[in-house]
């Protein structure tokens, strides 16, 4: 019962809470869609945390998500003990970034009085949540080794059977380990906290930025349409006041 | 021929008296609200001196701007790889200690501090964390310190200067300064817009107001980095950026902005310039030297039927063009040639331009005895306070012929009408002056007239925002024919 509710009653819970909550928010509170930054108030520290925590969870988050979507692809690279090493301790190196990074950013949320005044209940959260899912992650990486391989005999089935909406919890229930257990429901509840948290910040990272053009010109009569020097002669002239 | 209009400003910094008025009529209608209390869209700095925030003008440290890059330009510090690279933290992005921690005081510890031996004090506390601190600086702290250590040395421009020439000009006898007002100069070719990643940042198509749509804004903070001028400020507690917003819904009603409604000096000025969209990448992209003539070269002829035709063509109003020709701009900037743009060698063509400060008179001292005779009323230009190489460094990219050019027409101005009102100058020397600059005295007097005399509506040429029809910006008013009134928040229509 405990697994049924862990394992497949609080994934499409927090499924659900995230895409309506995320929607919600960005169509109607539009205005809190922010990564809120702080470092106007303290850089120095800020770049010590930050870049690491960030880049480290870059690669993971990919990471994963490859292993979820190519399994066989992943199976076929760690053929060879060599690039499994490689791969394995590529993927803890990122992890203990990520980690160390998170630390400091801890650090500086208690030490520096300026970032403090911006800092909410829910950053205390997110603080709670990122540690619960980096420490976990690194103790099942550390505790049964060889994850880029077991991961497609044991999570690719369950995620997979989620997201099908045909859920089985066999593979998953049946592990014996804690971590693996703690991880996967800590990274379910990350997701559903995305609506109510800072989080929501890396739904709208601006790739879109790179095939934008630099200038934009936005005309009040043609809202709609954002004219560039190059393009002024497309489509209709607008009116001007 | 793109032809589009662009609200610009001239300040005239020789009516400049430094009082901060601007800035506090700013600071009242737009940045008294939590997070927004260290900014200043309007400040006023002296000059030399390292302004605000701490020595903004130098793009060594801040990366702002644009830098040429072969036939074109790109971005100092920021831009779609930069930008995208630096996003996790902004290497170069000003902090708070670099504008100044913001602050009030305890007023209610007057009233209600206990008896006792000592009076009462109101301690200052930080706006930020509500904490006492000590004062360390402000957004003028540099206010009339135009010769001190601290600040004017500092100031950047002084590095196309040799060591000589520093001192010189940091003599007792010449010590000088003047002031800088300085808003957000809504460029034609702003370096913000270019680097915000989620698009909030925008050029309004009708009157070219610079913008941060506040619903997009995601806190990237590239904007603060690239805008050399560092006009746009970062509000702590939104999470979102700000900038100065020209008091657009003044202007759409016809008032003035209020730091120029408010001007003391009547330094100000603010009118239409026609320009043409397509010449700005050429614009941007050429040497130093050329960078003044070519950003003037932008802006046309409201008077050239041709330009008038383009302009109907392109979507301009009547009632634009009609404030295009009154514009004050138009004449200080285009016809007169007596206002040039701060640091052009930015290449975002900044559409507000300073005439600048004539300081002439200059002391000697010679045998201890202090002495400012001078062979002529006024000494030649070339003998002013502040040397022509700083004054290039601010207004024409280094090129010390233009402020040469400038001063000596703003003299000849003044000879003139020395001769007209008091009458006791060499008739020959006033007119070797004028011709020096091909100038005739009616130009004289026009200028004159402007500068001085100009009445509110001669200094402020706003252009109808024709609010009649406003509601057709937001929406299709055929499509909306049966919500009169007050309107309805959803149809009228049938429910389920």
């Amino acid at each position: 019962m405990t697994n049924f509710l862990l394992f497949i009653v609080l994934p499409y819970a927090c499924l659900a809470v995230f895409l309506i909550g995320s929607i919600y928010r960005y169509k109607s509170r539009g205005f809190t869609v922010s990564s809120i930054s702080s470092q106007f108030l303290e850089g120095r520290k800020l770049f010590w945390g930050s870049q690491p925590f960030h880049w480290g969870l870059f690669v993971l988050f990919f990471g994963h998500l490859i292993a979820f979507l190519f399994p066989r692809a992943v199976l076929a690279w760690n053929g060879q003990p060599v690039r499994l090493l490689i791969l394995e301790i590529v993927a803890f190196a990122f992890g203990v970034c990520a980690l160390l990074g998170l630390v400091l950013l801890v650090n500086r949320r208690l030490t520096s009085r300026r970032v403090q005044v911006v800092t909410s209940k829910m950053d205390v959260l997110v603080f709670v949540i990122l540690l619960t899912q980096i420490i976990s992650g690194l103790l099942v990486a550390y505790h049964s080794r060889w994850g880029s391989s077991w991961f497609a005999a044991f999570l690719t089935p369950y995620l997979r059977s989620i997201f099908v909406f045909d859920p089985q919890m066999d593979a998953i229930a049946s592990v014996n380990s804690l971590s693996l257990k703690v991880h996967v429901i800590s990274a379910f509840t990350l997701i559903g906290v995305i609506p109510f948290t800072r989080f929501i910040h890396f739904l709208v990272y601006p790739v879109d930025y790179l095939w934008r053009s630099y200038q934009q010109v936005i005309w009040n009569w043609n809202r709609k349409s954002i004219r560039t020097s190059r393009a002024h002669s497309e489509g209709h002239k607008s009116k001007n006041n | 021929m793109d032809i589009r209009s662009q609200v610009s400003m001239v300040f005239h910094l020789d009516k400049c008296i430094g009082c901060h008025t601007c800035s506090i009529a700013c600071k009242n209608i737009w940045t008294d609200r939590k997070g927004a209390e260290y900014m200043w869209w309007n400040n006023v700095e002296t000059k030399p001196g390292t302004g605000y925030p701490t020595k903004w003008e130098n793009q060594d440290i801040y990366k702002g701007g644009w830098e040429k890059n072969g036939d074109s330009v790109s971005l100092k510090g920021a831009g779609k790889f930069r930008g995208l690279k630096n996003i996790f933290h902004n290497p170069h992005m000003p902090v708070l200690d670099d504008y100044y921690e913001p602050w009030t005081y305890k007023y209610q510890d007057l009233f209600t501090a206990p008896e006792g031996d000592d009076q009462p004090t109101a301690r200052p506390v930080s706006l930020v964390t509500g904490e006492h601190m000590d004062v360390q600086s402000g957004p003028n702290w540099d206010d009339d310190l135009g010769g001190s250590p601290d600040y004017a040395r500092q100031d950047v421009n002084l590095q196309s200067l040799s060591e000589a020439e520093q001192e010189a000009m940091f003599q007792l006898e010449r010590m000088t300064f003047s002031y800088l007002p300085r808003i957000c100069n809504h460029c034609l070719n702003p370096a913000c817009v270019a680097s915000c990643p989620s698009g909030a940042l925008y050029k309004r198509g009708e009157d070219g107001i610079v913008l941060i749509n506040q619903e997009r804004c995601r806190a990237w903070r590239m904007c603060v980095t690239a805008c050399p001028y560092k006009k746009s400020y970062y509000n702590w507690h939104t999470g979102k950026s700000e900038k100065c917003v020209l008091c657009y819904p003044r202007l759409e009603s016809g008032q003035a902005p209020a730091c120029f409604h408010s001007c003391v000096g009547r330094i100000r000025y603010l009118g239409v310039l026609l320009y043409d969209a397509d010449k700005i990448k050429d614009a941007v992209s050429v040497p130093d030297d050329q960078l003044v003539d070519a950003q003037l070269d932008i802006y046309l002829d409201p008077f050239d039927p041709e330009v008038i035709k383009q302009a109907r063509l392109n979507g301009i109003a009547d009632s634009t063009i009609d404030a295009a020709q009154k514009s004050p701009v138009y004449k200080f900037v285009k016809e007169w040639r007596l206002a040039l743009p701060l640091h052009p060698e930015f290449r975002t063509l900044p559409n507000l331009f300073y005439v600048p400060a004539l300081l002439p008179t200059m002391a000697t001292v010679a045998n201890g005895v202090y002495d400012s005779t001078s062979k002529s009323l006024w000494n030649g230009v070339e003998s002013n306070r502040l040397p022509m190489k700083y004054l290039a460094s601010l207004f024409s990219a280094g090129s010390t012929g233009k402020i040469v050019e400038v001063m000596k027409r703003l003299m000849a101005v003044r000879l003139h009408r020395r001769g007209v009102t008091v009458g006791d100058l060499n008739v020959a020397e006033i007119s070797s002056a004028m011709s020096e600059v091909q100038m005739d005295a009616e130009t004289a007097d026009a200028i004159f007239r402007l500068t001085s005399l100009a009445t509110f509506d001669e200094r402020f040429v706003i252009p109808p925002a024709h609010r009649e029809e406003s509601i057709e910006m937001l929406e299709n008013t055929a499509d909306v024919k049966g919500n009169t009134g007050f309107g309805f928040k959803e149809k009228p229509a049938r429910g389920l």
